[in-house]
């Protein structure tokens, strides 16, 4: 065995999967970096990319499979092997589907390229029921692009490095970090491209922004609809593009002729004249901008129509497929070559309807991942037919999700709970097997595209064998397929099996994807003819300003403009974002980060401040519903004074996780009430639609 | 990597606060948790005239040519390597006494807990010796951070200076 290595392979600290280079020596990880044979990438890493060594030696997780003993919750558990554990769940989801049907299992992940076996499996099983995090990220965003142009958000990419001007909604692109789109923002800043930026909250991208629009929490839609507004009175639109590619253009002209600057000057608290000049601004600078239509967009009911206008304004600068602009992202067909082949064989398609009622209840949402939410809803009632087993992979909807005490109530109804993570999640406390996966340094995943300008292939690979008693994610769902009898459509006996069934005819080998840790499979980026070839997936073959989908549900693609209640008196709008140096919740335990970041504070307006008579780093108790906790303020002008912020992840509950348990106040817990509010016509959950009561008290 | 004198060049324009540097010491330098041999000072959001605006200020060892540190050690820890310019801390010879940080004009060495001994950065420079960059610059993902000679320190901290002069001047003729 080599003493010493390199392996290319991909980090899992968060969802993004950067391309990392992995050294090791003697069997222990002594270096993690970003992978210098990506030339977007480079050696560059984040705080928690390279934090991920630490997370190997962190003992403050589940480190060998366990079952559940004494109530759910009360953190009583007995360590097992592997082949009880797995033996356990497998019997215990045969009970459930002898009495239920295989549809009474629900599964929910995070979605992402890896999920290609677990959906396998649950196609196996039988069950229509697979659900992503995606309601509280970006569905609403997804149905947008599904509505205008016939395929979903990452039928897009940006083309950050070349743009002129890059407008960003909320999406705080140098704090919620992709590696690769921060270092290609900050070059294209570098190179003297303009940036603005749309948020109540003043952030990191907002002060590396050219201007920065303090908008009205919840007003965004309003916004647009007077940008499109301008953008036609004034005639600053692609004329060309739009009459090669806009179906029902006029509908379009005429359903925002009502939507004037200084009415939205109103809405959202931006002067009407520095609209105007930002239209005539990036109309200079067109096409070669982007805005962004969101990422994490689950925060208001209009989330669709927020998402939707975004796209238009891009379709209106003629922004499509252009340097600098948005591109088609292609896959291997597209350069010509053979796409990797899928995983399972012979597994029968499942007629079953979605508990959610995705694809049929609601035929407007995608059937692919559904709505989380409704399923939870199913979970309650009963309705249309009962969920009694809910697998959850690395996925935290405790924390994820708003309202944790109903969701908790929802799950009494289970028969079995199971988490497959490698961390303490929030939801694994509640679990009745947890079944630990090897971290993303530990263990070999599926091979996956990577779609772009230069379509390609990528591998994860193990750096190093698994430190304690944990199993793959591939491995795990093998084993249980094995145990319910439908082990004959995963003829696999290990990742080697699956990877050459991946590959097959493909002319790629793994040996070639070792060696940088991705292959690509052209080497010129792949431009379409944006006169007259954009494969749009509308029935028209057009971007629809109208779709069918969508009206025939019952839901109107141009819907006039509902203004946002304003806060009650005494209470604010919550909202909850992320800094650069933690993720999703998911490692506030994490040795190495924790001492960074250990409790959050509650961003309030000065003047709102003053008048309550707080200074700041002074308490309040922030509370809604049941659910009440004292935290500092910080006292700051660049706050919307209609609202107040919170860093999200804190307040975990698990007393095993000593460094954060019961740190900080939990934004999610705040959000009682909210777990079926959501956007009608994209289906996220309106987390932002919450107002909490904030009162000073003496110093805790 | 050739000998002569560097220093480490922080850019603000490009640095987001990341803290990626911070942890890349600490991980490198096995370090305790949370104590890095550099750190990022988040200045601000200020207000200016209604506008907010926020730096970060990266702030590591000076590599001082004539280091009141090195004079002020009681057991010779601390010396100054010509090589690159590095001053460095042997922390077999350090008994924890503090007194160069107290000298220092900017409090730079830190308290190791883990070992009972200061700490200091040195370039990495067993990094240096190996043709590397220290453990900061390498994995700065927006490229903030560049270890640059001593006289490209100088001219790229001018240019940076410059271009804000000129730009606050276009911004303020502008605003008349």
């Amino acid at each position: 065995m080599d003493r010493k290595k390199t392996v290319y392979t991909i980090c899992g600290m968060c969802t993004v999967r950067c391309p990392i280079a992995v050294e090791v020596e003697n069997g222990e990880v002594v270096w993690i970096s970003g992978n210098p044979h990506d030339k977007a990438m480079g050696q560059g890493l984040c705080a928690k990319g390279i934090a991920g060594r630490s997370l190997l030696k962190d003992t403050e997780r589940p480190l060998a499979p366990m079952i559940r003993q004494g109530e759910r919750g009360e953190g009583k558990w007995r360590i097992v092997s592997w082949e009880e554990a797995l033996d356990y769940v497998a019997q215990r989801l045969k009970t459930v589907i002898d009495e239920y049907g295989a549809k009474a299992v629900l599964y929910s992940d995070r979605g992402g390229p890896f999920g290609e076996l677990r959906k396998s499996f649950l196609k196996a099983l039988g069950t229509p029921n697979y659900c992503n995090h995606d309601v509280t990220c970006a569905v609403s965003v997804n149905h947008a692009a599904l509505s205008l142009f016939g395929f979903g958000r990452k039928g897009l990419n940006y083309d950050y490095r070349n743009a002129k001007h890059i407008v960003l909604y909320g999406r705080n692109m140098l704090e919620s970090l992709r590696v690769k789109t921060a270092k290609a923002l900050i070059e294209a800043l570098d190179n003297g491209a303009k940036l603005t930026y749309i948020d109540p909250r003043y952030c990191v991208t907002a002060s590396k922004a050219t201007r920065w629009w303090k908008i009205r929490p919840g007003t965004d839609y309003a916004l647009n609809l007077a940008l499109i507004h301008i953008i036609i009175r004034e005639n600053l639109y692609d004329q060309k593009f739009v009459q090669n590619w806009v179906k029902d253009w006029e509908k379009l002209a005429a359903f925002v002729e009502q939507y004037t600057p200084d009415w939205a000057e109103k809405e959202t608290g931006i002067p009407a004249d520095d609209m105007v000049r930002f239209c005539f601004e990036v109309a200079e600078d067109a096409p070669h901008v982007i805005f962004h239509p969101g990422w994490m967009r689950a925060r208001y009911r209009q989330a669709f129509y927020e998402a939707r206008t975004t796209y238009l304004l891009n379709v209106l600068f003629g922004a499509l497929e252009v340097p600098g602009g948005l591109f088609f992202t292609k896959g291997p067909k597209e350069a010509g070559k053979k796409g990797l082949n899928p995983v399972g064989v012979d597994i029968p398609q499942v007629e079953e309807k979605r508990v959610d009622g995705a694809g049929w209840e609601l035929p407007h949402i995608n059937a692919g991942p559904g709505l989380l939410h409704r399923a939870f809803e199913a979970m309650r009632t009963g309705r249309p037919y009962p969920i009694k087993a809910y697998i959850v992979h690395r996925h935290d909807p405790l924390t994820g999700l708003p309202d944790p005490e109903a969701q908790v109530e929802a799950f009494k109804n289970l028969d079995l709970l199971v988490v497959v993570d490698v961390n303490w999640s929030e939801t694994s406390w509640w679990a009745d097997v947890i079944l630990p996966e090897a971290t993303y340094l530990e263990r070999d995943d599926l091979l996956i595209t990577q779609k772009g300008l230069k379509p390609g292939f990528r591998i994860r690979q193990r750096a190093i064998e698994p430190i304690h008693d944990t199993r793959p994610g591939w491995w795990i769902y093998l084993e249980l397929a094995k145990r319910l009898g439908k082990g004959r459509h995963f003829p696999y006996q290990d990742i080697q099996d699956i990877w050459q069934a991946q590959l097959e005819g493909t002319g790629v080998t793994v040996e070639d994807l070792k060696k940088k840790g991705f292959v690509t499979l052209t080497d010129r980026p792949i431009w379409f003819d944006r006169e007259n070839e954009l494969p749009f997936k509308t029935p028209s073959g057009k971007i629809e300003i109208i779709n069918k989908r969508w009206e025939e549900a019952g839901i109107a693609c141009l819907k006039p403009y509902e203004p946002p209640s304003s806060p009650p008196k005494g209470k604010f709008r919550l909202l909850f974002g992320r800094c650069g140096y933690q993720t999703h919740g998911i490692w506030m335990n994490n040795p190495a980060l924790h001492p960074y970041l250990r409790e959050n504070r509650l961003w309030i307006n000065e003047k709102v401040a003053q008048d309550m008579g707080l200074a700041d780093g002074d308490w309040v108790e922030v509370a809604n519903g049941t659910y009440q906790r004292r935290m500092r303020v910080y006292v700051t002008k660049f706050i919307h004074p209609e609202a107040v912020f919170m860093l999200h992840g804190f307040g975990r509950t698990i007393p095993l996780q000593t460094r954060a348990y019961q740190k900080g106040v939990a934004d999610q817990r705040l959000e009682e009430g909210l777990l079926h509010v959501y956007d009608p016509a994209g289906g996220a959950n309106a987390l932002c639609e919450c107002f909490v009561k904030v009162v000073p008290v003496k110093e805790d | 990597m050739e000998k002569k004198k560097y220093f480490i060049y922080h850019d603000p324009r490009k640095c987001i606060g990341c803290l990626a540097c911070e942890i890349s010491c600490t991980d490198w330098k096995g370090l305790p948790f949370g104590i890095a041999n550099c750190k990022i000072f988040k200045c601000g959001p200020e207000d200016h005239s209604d506008t907010p605006e926020m730096d970060f200020i990266y702030v590591s060892c000076f590599h001082c040519e004539n280091p009141w540190c090195v004079e002020a050690c009681p057991t010779g820890a601390l010396s100054k390597d010509p090589s690159y310019g590095e001053v460095v801390l042997d922390k077999n010879l350090c008994v924890g006494c503090g007194a160069c940080v107290k000298v220092c004009p900017w409090g730079i060495p830190r308290w190791d807990p883990l070992t009972g001994t200061m700490s200091k950065c040195d370039f990495c420079v067993e990094r240096l010796e190996q043709g590397l960059e220290p453990a900061c610059v390498t994995r700065c993902p927006t490229g903030a951070l560049t270890f640059v000679s001593a006289e490209e320190f100088v001219y790229l901290k001018r240019r940076s200076w410059l271009s804000r002069i000129k730009q606050r001047h276009i911004e303020a003729l502008e605003a008349k």
